[in-house]
């Protein structure tokens, strides 16, 4: 992975099931402070009340995401941990 | 700045405004430039205001040429990963070699170098105050520096720091 590809912005959106905006970040391969540094720009590039899910695959990323939230004022509506990868879903309720 | 009330909510003090970092960056080794621009570029992430006072031989890390040829010391660093006694540390190019295993180690964690990550910090706002007394000291000129840092004495800088949430000296 070049050193673009990894400050680049998410390019995946879809629309998740209650109908705000998801968008996708994949952070797998990547250290701190990187994924919460992408999560940051990709945070403020949402509407209110849009979902950012990031995919990371630093173990640190478990303790740091949950203080990210905080933080940032974002709701972590889940944080999962599958096969090595976490995956954290966080909403923006105000102007993160 | 909109939004102020929410990101004084957010990571504020209470005292109505933003969390700050205030750090002093005393080495310009290649390790010794990571920690805190790495705490730099995460406390920005979080919508905290971030200062670094750059001294001594940490000016080195926003010197225009040198920040881009931080080197490891070979020589009586024992945190070596392969045990090298003091004798070969000193022999011509092991300080090459230091450096360019650490370099390799970055690369493969993805990890981006010292250039990329001032960049980060500047993009995200992060202050670069360079000591006034060691650009005297070293001869180092205003034309030397990374665009974006501001001539400062310890005076300004603990102006700033009174106002520091957390402070740190690296």
């Amino acid at each position: 992975m070049s050193e673009i590809d990894m400050l680049a912005s998410p390019d995946t959106a879809k629309t998740g099931p209650s109908g705000a905006a998801v968008v996708a970040l994949d952070c797998k391969g990547l250290l701190c402070p990187l994924p919460v540094y992408r999560a940051s720009q990709a945070i403020s590039r949402l509407e209110p009340g849009a979902v950012l899910r990031v995919e990371c695959t630093d173990p640190g990323s478990l303790a740091d995401f949950p203080a990210f939230a905080r933080q940032r004022n974002l709701t972590l509506l889940s944080a999962t941990e599958r096969d090595g990868v976490q995956v954290f879903e966080l909403r923006k309720v105000a102007d993160a | 700045m909109s939004g102020q009330t929410a990101r004084d909510r957010r990571s504020g003090n209470g005292n109505g405004r933003r969390r700050r970092l205030a750090l002093v960056a005393s080495k310009g080794t290649l390790d010794g430039a990571y920690p805190p621009l790495i705490l730099a570029a995460t406390a920005a992430s979080l919508g905290w205001e971030v200062g670094i006072f750059f001294t001594f031989y940490g000016l080195d890390i926003i010197h225009r040429k040198k920040h881009k040829k931080l080197k490891v010391a070979s020589l009586a660093n024992p945190a070596m990963p392969v045990s090298v006694p003091n004798l070969v540390g000193a022999l011509p190019g092991m300080t090459a070699a230091a450096t360019a295993m650490m370099k390799g180690w970055m690369k493969r964690s993805n990890l981006p170098g010292i250039p990329q990550f001032l960049d980060m910090a500047r993009e995200s706002g992060v202050k670069l105050f360079a000591c006034s007394t060691t650009m005297g000291v070293m001869g180092v000129r205003a034309k030397d520096l990374v665009e974006g840092a501001d001539i400062a004495g310890a005076t300004a800088f603990l102006d700033y720091a009174a106002d520091a949430d957390v402070s740190l000296f690296v």
